[in-house]
């Protein structure tokens, strides 16, 4: 892989405005040659169309964009060339077989016949379809589809690799080839782009994230400091008898830092959740269940970006 | 050495292309063959024993319709291509939004799109033209340059169409495209007889339509009964058709897979 001076990508004030609506609302992010960067965010927080600006294949509205120093404007082929790109839905030929989807597209590239096939057998082997080169796509499961999918985009031995929700809709154990998949990568030196909104994805293959909501960054750091700067270690849930969950929040005031009450229970962000526990029952309160746990990314991210449903 | 981007195009399509060729090939023939000698030797035995129809037509029937044919059926391919085809790269098999993804740019896309479009006419056309070359009366080496002028009269249809279907996402309005735009221009474009016999108002409409242009410089071309103005004329205003289509393509290509 060519070492690449500085930033992989360097983001300005990136503005990507759809008519009236604003995708993408003035962000700034940097992301550095074999990082693991990822944007969390739930559905409409501009995730996808800020991977498709870096992309090239969605034109900025405003600010400035750069990619192994190119600007997307001028040079959209040249970064191309050098990019891997995995979009949230497959867009392989389904009329042709695994092998020759890697071929046709290696040719886009313009790698010479010879070398297409080189290439796409070691791949094939890379993601375990060595036995399926033959086959036709449509059959395939989800799981080989995504795997072809990641196949298929490193055909250029890109030094960026763009994936889009990556594993949305596949079982826990093709994510998990997947993320293995991803990890190797990511030590072949890799940089690594991703958007997901699922956090333990986040957790495992993202050295550094932003949490994006409504176009706009509202977080960035590693998950472990996110979590530290948006939560607290644990988190203590207690479980009221049903219907009296609400009514409980004047006498847990104070346990912990901050408190959400649910329909079916009540978090409290806590240091030690032990000790919050205890507090609770030194209170005379008598919940029906109660949870410690470790705070998550998820909460991070539900405190960021809200509970209520997005679309 | 590098391959030009559009060919780069045209052989992801002709990869595909080569799973149905054998079938597409011989329709290309079958197709024709079957339709000249139902209409060319069936009607035109009755025709030609008519009153007037040598005055009229020039010729036998069967010549003044078969080379006709080199042009209604690169209009039906090319529009065949341009609506469905077109249309299943941009939005159900994205094959269109894949190539965009790598070194090449929207308008390689267009180009290499109307590559495969004349690729496809082509066959179709040769189909027709080896048809032609079983008849002693439409025989000749002007079928070379009337291939050539089919194939111009497709793009003409496939170019301004595929520029429409790139920017459709459903395909509600292509089966009214083929009812009312292709079907009487089929019937009334003079294929089947000379548009001179329509009444006046019609007859002007049909030659406005690029299909008209087309069936006249084929027919001319394997007939030899083509002037040199004709000829010119015939061309230019099938290729301001093709080439307004495909600068109309490379625009709304782009617009529509760099949103």
């Amino acid at each position: 892989m060519p070492t690449v001076d500085g930033p992989v990508i360097v983001a300005r004030e990136l503005h990507k405005q759809f008519d009236e609506f604003v995708a993408v609302d003035h962000v700034d992010f940097e992301v550095e040659p074999g990082e693991s960067f990822g944007f969390l965010g739930p559905n409409g927080a501009g995730k996808t169309s800020t991977m498709r600006m870096i992309g090239c294949v969605s034109p900025l509205t405003s600010g400035t964009l750069s990619i192994f120093g190119l600007a997307p404007e001028a040079d959209g082929p040249r970064i191309r060339a050098r990019i891997g790109v995995v979009p949230q839905a497959d867009q392989l030929d389904a009329e042709l077989t695994v092998l020759e989807n890697l071929l046709v597209y290696g040719r886009f590239f313009d790698l010479p016949r010879s070398e297409c096939k080189r290439r796409a057998s070691e791949l094939l082997e890379f993601v375990q379809l060595s036995e399926r080169a033959g086959d036709r796509v449509e059959p395939l499961s989800g799981g080989m589809k995504r795997r072809l999918t990641i196949a298929r985009s490193l055909i250029n031995e890109p030094d960026l690799l763009l994936l889009d929700e990556p594993t949305t809709g596949l079982d826990p154990q093709a994510r998990h080839v997947l993320w293995d998949r991803l990890y190797r990568l990511k030590q072949r030196g890799v940089t690594l782009v991703l958007t997901t909104h699922y956090m333990d994805e986040a957790e495992q293959l993202c050295d550094r994230l932003v949490v994006m909501d409504e176009g706009r960054i509202v977080a960035e750091g590693s998950p472990r400091a996110l979590i530290e700067a948006h939560s607290t270690r644990e988190v203590l849930e207690v479980r009221f008898e049903v219907g009296q969950n609400e009514g409980r929040e004047p006498d847990l005031i104070g346990v912990g830092d901050r408190m959400e009450t649910l329909p079916d229970r009540v978090l409290l962000y806590v240091a030690d959740g032990e000790s919050a526990l205890a507090e609770v029952h030194r209170r005379g309160l008598d919940p029906v269940g109660s949870l410690i746990r470790r705070s998550s990314l998820e909460d991070v991210f539900l405190r960021l970006t809200g509970r209520s449903l997005v679309d | 050495m590098s391959t030009p981007t559009a060919v780069r195009v045209w052989e992801s399509q002709f990869l595909v292309y080569r799973r149905i060729w054998l079938s597409n090939v011989l329709g290309a023939f079958v197709q024709p063959f079957v339709f000249l000698l139902g209409m060319g030797l069936g009607v035109g035995a009755l025709i030609d024993d008519g009153p007037e129809s040598a005055e009229i037509l020039g010729t036998s029937y069967l010549a003044f319709f078969a080379p006709a044919l080199l042009a209604t059926t690169a209009m039906l391919i090319g529009v065949q291509t341009s609506l469905w085809e077109t249309l299943d790269q941009f939005m159900w098999g994205n094959q269109y939004r894949a190539m965009v993804s790598t070194s090449l740019r929207a308008t390689d896309v267009a180009d290499g799109a109307a590559l495969w479009h004349a690729t496809r006419i082509g066959i179709a056309t040769g189909g027709v033209a080896v048809v032609l070359l079983l008849f002693d009366e439409t025989r000749t080496p002007a079928i070379v340059p009337a291939m050539a002028a089919g194939i111009l009269t497709g793009l003409a249809f496939a170019l301004p169409v595929s520029a429409y279907s790139s920017t459709r996402h459903d395909d509600r309005t292509f089966v009214l495209i083929i009812r009312l735009g292709l079907i009487p221009m089929f019937l009334f474009g003079g294929a089947f007889y000379p548009v001179s016999q329509l009444p006046d108002w019609l007859e002007f409409v049909a030659l406005v339509t690029p299909l008209w242009h087309g069936i006249e410089l084929c027919r001319g071309l394997v007939l030899g009964t083509l002037s040199g103005t004709a000829a010119v004329a015939h061309t230019a205003y099938l290729l301001a058709f093709a080439g307004v289509g495909w600068i109309a393509c490379r625009v709304t290509f782009a617009r529509r897979l760099l949103p």
